[in-house]
């Protein structure tokens, strides 16, 4: 299988902090890859250098075969509003806070550029569907909702346009256990059906461990170990992997 | 008229050769690009801003001593604007005035598009206070250029989709954005949508001339120029329902009129030069 992103020998300091030391990774079509790590560990940085956001001092981020950071903004920015989607942590930095959840789910079809108000609409009544928003909700606006809610509008907004790589970057952070759980559910159905790929950080073991084929553990700006989720973590190698595994069994 | 007839210690059209030549150059990649927002080093003009500086440096740098000027504003010849223009003009450049829309080879206009059909050869300046169709929706003047290049313009739709969302329809009445020639969104300036389609494959030269910011955009003759729109909802000029009670005329843009205490209301042509020239209504209370 052919891959869908491929990055090597990535370098990022900010300072003399080290974000990115010598990171490489791969991610095909369909697969979801989680991306674990203690804070501080280059987790953001290295989801936006991949997502060309950001420039690294050192290395090279391909998606389909074209240098990401050599495109030009243009074409990057074409990416990013058809082939590729990015969920923030914060729901509020991925929606308009001033346009109702219709509006920002229907954005990137308009950007897409759909010009059948109607067909806007029924696409975008489908997808609160999908992400169990009650439709009848349609021109609310997104401060109207709750911190869950919010998080499933900006995934609605984000998978509309069924783009094939989504970066995100801690989606179920900042909310409670019981919403958590019931996120995590959500996006791994909507994972499966459309088959995209996933590249998802979190500090959360139990969620890798329920979407993810593969995982990399991040420390100080390197990826120290890397595998297929079930080995990972039932059968860590490096010291610091074992320490994460045994503190979330502890925990 | 002559070069004598200028008042003395101007040049012709009061801009100095250099400044009309500068901004010459504006203008023709302006027409090169129809749609694009040409920066220019706008001059202090002896009028205030609100007054149409831009406009009125366009029509002084293309204007020449066999040209006839007409100015309107809000499409009216005999306001206080219109007339302090017309004048200004004639004092600098000593070229005829006309209210005539069909005598005009040039055409100064705030905020109205002349009812009678321009034709080739004929050359339309508009003032325009806010060149910028995205300001409201994004302020950070970096990225609405990004967007223009880009031809980034989805932003643009979701604001008319949440217009017919709220409202049932569009509720831009005024400065209702268009897409030249398939590929810049541009202000019309704030004419009513009722004047958009006026805009569309025009065989005038349309010139925009913004003085505060300091831009100048141009439509060629004959571009098309398309009013945003969805499918389902096609854009619709809107205008009263009415006749002008001077003229009678269900075609032209009417301004509404309180003409007596009670708050009765009248209609009639916001174009002057139009009514005037359709005969008028038989005395309908005679
Ligand atoms: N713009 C920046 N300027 C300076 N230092 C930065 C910047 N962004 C990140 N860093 C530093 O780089 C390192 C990696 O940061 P990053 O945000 O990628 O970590 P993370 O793994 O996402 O952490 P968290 O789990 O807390 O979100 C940290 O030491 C951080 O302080
Ligand atoms: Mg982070
Ligand atoms: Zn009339």
């Amino acid at each position: 299988m052919s891959e869908l992103l491929t990055a090597e020998g990535l370098h990022l300091h900010f300072g003399k902090v080290a974000a990115l030391d010598d990171v490489a990774l791969e991610i095909h079509p369909g697969e979801v890859v989680a991306i674990v790590g203690e804070s501080g560990s280059g987790k953001t940085t290295l989801l936006r250098v991949l997502a060309g956001l950001m420039p690294p001092q050192q290395g090279q981020v391909l998606y389909a075969g074209e240098d990401v950071h050599a495109m030009g903004e243009a074409a990057r920015r074409r990416l990013m509003r058809s082939d590729w989607g990015f969920v923030h942590q914060n729901p509020r930095d991925g929606l308009r806070l001033r346009v109702s959840a219709g509006g920002n789910v229907g954005e990137r079809l308009m950007a897409a550029g759909a010009r059948h108000y109607g067909n806007i609409r029924a696409e975008a009544t489908e997808w609160l569907k999908r992400v169990e928003i009650d439709p009848a909700r349609i021109d609310d606006m997104p401060l109207q909702f709750s911190g869950g809610m919010q998080q499933r509008l900006q995934i609605a907004r984000t998978l509309v346009t069924r783009p094939k790589l989504v970066f995100m970057d801690e989606p179920t952070g900042g909310l409670d256990v019981s919403v958590q759980a019931r996120l995590l559910d959500l996006i791994r159905a909507l994972v499966a059906d459309l088959g995209l790929a996933v590249l998802i950080v979190t500090h959360d073991i139990a969620a890798a461990r329920l979407l993810a084929h593969r995982m990399l553990v991040m420390r100080r700006g390197q990826v120290v170990e890397q595998g297929l989720t079930d080995r990972v973590l039932d059968d860590p190698q490096h010291p610091y992997t074992q320490l994460l595994v045994s503190s979330v069994l502890a925990a | 008229m002559t070069e004598a007839s200028i008042e003395a210690g101007y040049n012709f059209g009061y801009l100095d050769e250099n400044t009309k030549r500068m901004i010459r150059r504006a203008l023709l990649k302006a027409v090169a690009v129809p749609g694009y927002q040409v920066p220019f080093g706008s001059r202090e003009m002896p009028l205030p801003y609100g007054w149409g500086t831009g406009g009125i440096q366009v029509t002084a740098s293309i204007i020449g001593a066999d040209d006839t000027l007409k100015v309107i504003d809000q499409g009216a010849d005999d306001t206080t604007n219109a007339v302090s223009i017309r004048r200004f003009f004639n004092r600098v450049t000593g070229v005829a005035t006309t209210e005539h829309t069909a005598a005009a080879t040039i055409i100064q206009t705030r905020h109205r598009v002349p009812e009678a059909k321009l034709r080739e050869g004929q050359v339309l300046v508009y003032q325009v206070p806010m060149p910028e169709p995205l300001f409201r929706l994004e302020p950070r003047v970096a990225e609405t250029k990004r967007m223009h290049a880009l031809a980034d313009y989805g932003l643009m739709h979701v604001k008319l989709y949440e217009d017919i969302a709220r409202h049932g329809a569009a509720t831009t009445s005024y400065n209702y954005p268009v897409l030249v020639n398939q590929r810049y969104l541009m202000s019309p300036s704030p004419i009513p949508a009722f004047d958009n389609p006026k805009l569309d494959r025009m065989p005038a030269l349309q010139l925009f001339g913004a003085g505060r910011e300091k831009r100048i955009y141009a439509v060629p003759p004959w571009t098309e120029v398309k009013s945003l729109d969805f499918e389902d909802h096609p854009f619709q000029p809107a205008r009263a329902d009415a006749a002008c009670v001077i003229c009678g005329a269900r075609d032209s843009y009417l301004d509404e009129l309180i003409v007596d205490d009670s708050g009765k209301r009248h209609f009639v042509c916001s174009d002057t030069d139009y009514c005037a020239s359709r005969p008028p209504v038989q005395d309908a209370a005679a």
